[in-house]
């Protein structure tokens, strides 16, 4: 059963969708959704072990080699991307039981099971893949399943915020589907391996660099790139908590990972550069984010929607990591996508907790957490310090990285614009804490989330700082994937 | 009314290009399904909009770079239809020359789309298990509104005799000719996609000339529901199968002594998953848009 890991990673889940629509109720959807998710953690953990120990991984759906069929190709970098995924999907699906409680209506529930089963699926679907359609088709599934969970938020607003996203994320799949159809006129294969191949002897042709500019928007839309990004903050700030919680700890993160697919390993690190000055607009583009959206968030009294806004700033830095273009800058970004899954985990299940007591997460409710929530706001403070990039935490690391690969290059101003990046983030946390443990709140008291909620966030927020102390895992995992990826292709 | 002008137009635009079997499916619902959907959540929603006065020059802008951008695309693109392009050299070369013998069935496109690159269509038919699921978690009315009665639901075209009459004889023939399609799409255009949308647009046509209520009464959306799901389960199950078997997911030779023959199993079988998913999943989408629209008509 050990060879067929790769194709179990994300049949698992999304086989056990309709099954769970069979069920039809919500609390055995949800014991049968947490088994599902628990299956494909342990999977990709297998997987990890396995790339490690044997290298690049490949298994030909149906029997058929590629290019002929579909392939399904593990290296060091889709493993770590599926870790990543599939943890934040187990513990996110831990907690989801409480968090939906009063946010969604019961006879939802079931369905909402299903929906986040597939959601799930799609990405590690995405991830797991080694041929372009079949990228489309997982990206679909997500999206779609990604579209109907984020419309379910109580505000009435959340149709709305979820019809943007539909909108601009049909529109980026579109150019991912345009740019994929160009390549396929051009070579006449699908697989990610036989492009590479295929592509460099193409590389003054127009169409190939079309075929590049549609599949780099499409991704940058769904990565919510500055200035792409508007679709993120409604969507983030409406959805049901549980959901924005998942989401930003993994559906950008595959986008992240499937733009570094398509630069480094489908059209090579080369490509790029010969064509138009990818990795400066990247640059550019990363660092205006990160202020703009820092500078934004400032201002925002919901706290989610805060909290949105620096996910726009945290994509910026990773996208500069990639601008950066030398190993140890793409070892940051591959390392921020860890880090900020965990970071970004924790703080948005720690606001789920809060609209569990409260009902929505504006900052008002925040006066006087400190006494009333103890353990959440503590969670909080953690997120937000990691947040921040304070040693001993994951952020830490991260910025560390991101600097070091700047010193390389010399690139001082670089430097210095990451550091005030990270000031303006203290800005904005400082102002949740200095609500949450300097002023009085009114009202009685109120008591901590339950426990179900808790536990799950907790082990978060310990992992932003165990990872922060001992990093020889993502450390590991990020330098050797980075150094596979700039070593021509996988 | 123009997204239906546009779905037909398609469709013949792929009769054209030899895509006959895209064309079925672009006629039944490009043309059929979805300006019928379009119809539905229209009268779901208010007759008018509040209008903004903005000239989006930006927007503009942006279309005419795409547009160029796509242009300047096909520059560099083989010519259409030119035996060297790369698109027909090199992957669907094999599939031309040795599908025949290895899957043995004279439909490549069927070969290509149940077999070699089966998975894609199973995630397909889980991009239509998702629509509906989505649909339905949309619709599903929450605590605060009541479930449409279906005893004041109205039929609504009871005094059209001739439709009625020339329905009631199309109807059986339109189920038949989806079961044709269906089982038939290894040798002609057709499979699981076409016949699903066939044997839906059948139903939903007899939902709308006898009422929602009749049309629920022989066929339950429960068993809808429960049929969506296992047509994917089908699909996916017959993965699971070629596991036991000790071969790749979705590698159907061991299926029969003859792998050939197990091949024509495993189409036949991922087939019927995909056509019963569609046809659910169809029925389904409209049930919860027309009851949704006659439980609002009521609430007014």
């Amino acid at each position: 059963m050990l060879s067929h890991l790769p194709i179990l990673q994300v049949i698992v889940p999304l086989l056990a969708a309709p099954a769970c629509l069979l069920l039809d109720r919500a609390r055995a959807a949800w014991l049968f959704a947490c088994m599902a998710s628990f299956i494909s953690v342990v999977i990709s953990g297998l997987l990890v072990f396995q790339v490690h120990q044997f290298g690049v991984l490949s298994y030909s759906l149906g029997g058929w080699d590629a290019p002929w069929g579909i392939e399904y190709r593990i290296d060091l970098l889709s493993a770590y991307v599926l870790l990543i995924v599939s943890g934040i999907g187990a513990l996110m699906i831990l907690a989801a039981d409480t968090a939906i409680r009063i946010e969604i209506p019961s006879e939802r529930q079931p369905l909402f099971y299903v929906l986040y089963l597939l959601c799930l699926a799609g990405l590690l679907g995405i991830v797991a893949t080694g041929d372009i359609f079949n990228v489309f088709v997982f990206l679909e599934i997500s999206s779609l399943a990604t579209y109907a969970l984020i419309a379910q938020g109580r505000d009435r607003r959340a149709l709305w915020a979820a019809y943007q996203y539909l909108i601009v994320g049909t529109i980026g799949a579109t150019f991912i589907l345009i740019g994929i159809g160009f390549l396929y006129s051009l070579t006449g294969t699908l697989n990610m391996q036989d492009l590479a191949n295929r592509l460099p002897a193409l590389e003054s042709s127009a169409t190939a660099f079309t075929a590049f500019a549609f599949l780099m928007v499409g991704v940058c839309l769904k990565l919510a790139l500055f200035p792409l990004h508007l679709w993120l903050p409604n969507a983030y700030a409406y959805a049901p908590s549980i959901v924005t919680a998942f989401l930003a700890a993994t559906a950008t993160k595959v986008a992240v990972y499937l733009l570094i697919r398509f630069h480094f390993s489908v059209f090579g690190v080369g490509f790029a550069a010969s064509v138009l000055p990818l990795h400066s607009i990247f640059l550019v583009l990363g660092l205006v984010g990160v202020f703009v959206a820092s500078l934004v968030a400032i201002q925002q009294p919901n706290v989610k929607r805060l909290f949105a806004y620096s996910s726009v700033a945290q994509i910026g830095y990773m996208i500069i990591g990639i601008g950066i273009g030398t190993v140890t800058g793409l070892q940051a970004t591959l390392l921020h996508l860890f880090n900020h899954a965990l970071m970004k985990g924790a703080l948005f299940l720690a606001l789920a907790a809060i609209v569990f007591r409260f009902g929505s997460a504006d900052i008002r409710h925040f006066a006087g957490l400190g006494q009333r929530m103890p353990w959440t706001m503590a969670i909080i403070v953690i997120g937000g310090l990691s947040l921040i990039g304070v040693p001993g935490t994951v952020g830490f690391i991260s910025k560390w990285y991101l600097i070091l690969a700047a010193f390389e290059r010399d690139w001082w101003p670089l430097i210095i614009a990451v550091l005030l990046g990270s000031l303006l983030a203290v800005i904005y946390i400082w102002r949740l804490i200095e609500v949450a443990y300097f002023r009085e709140g009114e009202g009685e008291s109120r008591g901590e989330a339950p426990l179900s909620l808790l536990i799950p966030t907790a082990i978060l927020a310990l992992a932003n700082i165990y990872f922060g102390i001992d990093t020889r895992l993502p450390v590991y995992l990020s330098d050797s994937a980075a150094q596979m990826l700039f070593g021509g292709g996988p | 009314m123009l997204a239906g002008i546009y779905g037909l137009l398609s469709a013949s635009f792929f009769v054209s290009m030899d895509a006959v079997d895209v064309a079925f499916t672009e006629a039944a619902v490009g043309a059929g399904v979805f300006p019928l959907l379009m119809l539905t959540a229209l009268t779901v929603a208010g007759r008018y909009e509040q209008t903004v006065h903005r000239r989006p020059r930006a927007a503009f802008f942006l279309v005419l770079v795409t547009g160029a951008l796509m242009i300047v695309g096909t520059l560099d693109m083989p010519a259409f239809g030119s035996l060297d392009a790369p698109a027909h050299t090199h992957v669907a070369a094999r599939y031309i020359e040795l599908s025949p013998t290895e899957i043995g069935i004279p439909n490549m496109v069927t070969s290509v789309l149940a077999d070699y690159r089966a998975f894609d269509t199973l995630g397909e038919v889980v991009v239509v298990f998702t629509a509906v699921v989505g649909v339905l978690i949309m619709l599903t009315p929450g605590e605060q509104r009541q479930q449409p009665s279906p005893a004041n639901a109205v039929e609504t075209m009871r005094s059209h005799m001739i439709l009625r009459v020339v329905s009631k004889m199309l109807i059986p023939l339109m189920l038949l000719f989806a079961l044709y399609v269906q089982f038939h799409g290894e040798y002609g255009p057709g499979g699981g996609f076409q016949a699903g949308v066939i044997f839906a647009a059948a139903i939903i046509l007899y939902a709308m000339l006898f009422g929602l209520v009749k049309a629920q009464a022989a066929i339950k959306p429960s068993i809808l529901r429960l049929l969506a799901a296992f047509g994917v389960l089908l699909y996916g199950g017959v993965g699971v199968v070629s596991f036991l078997t000790g071969v790749n997911y979705l590698d159907y030779s061991r299926l029969a002594t003859d792998p050939v023959v197990g091949r024509h199993i495993g189409i036949f079988s991922i087939e019927l998953g995909v056509g019963i998913t569609v046809a659910a999943a169809m029925i389904l989408i409209f049930y919860a848009f027309a009851g949704y629209a006659t439980g609002r008509a009521e609430a007014e």
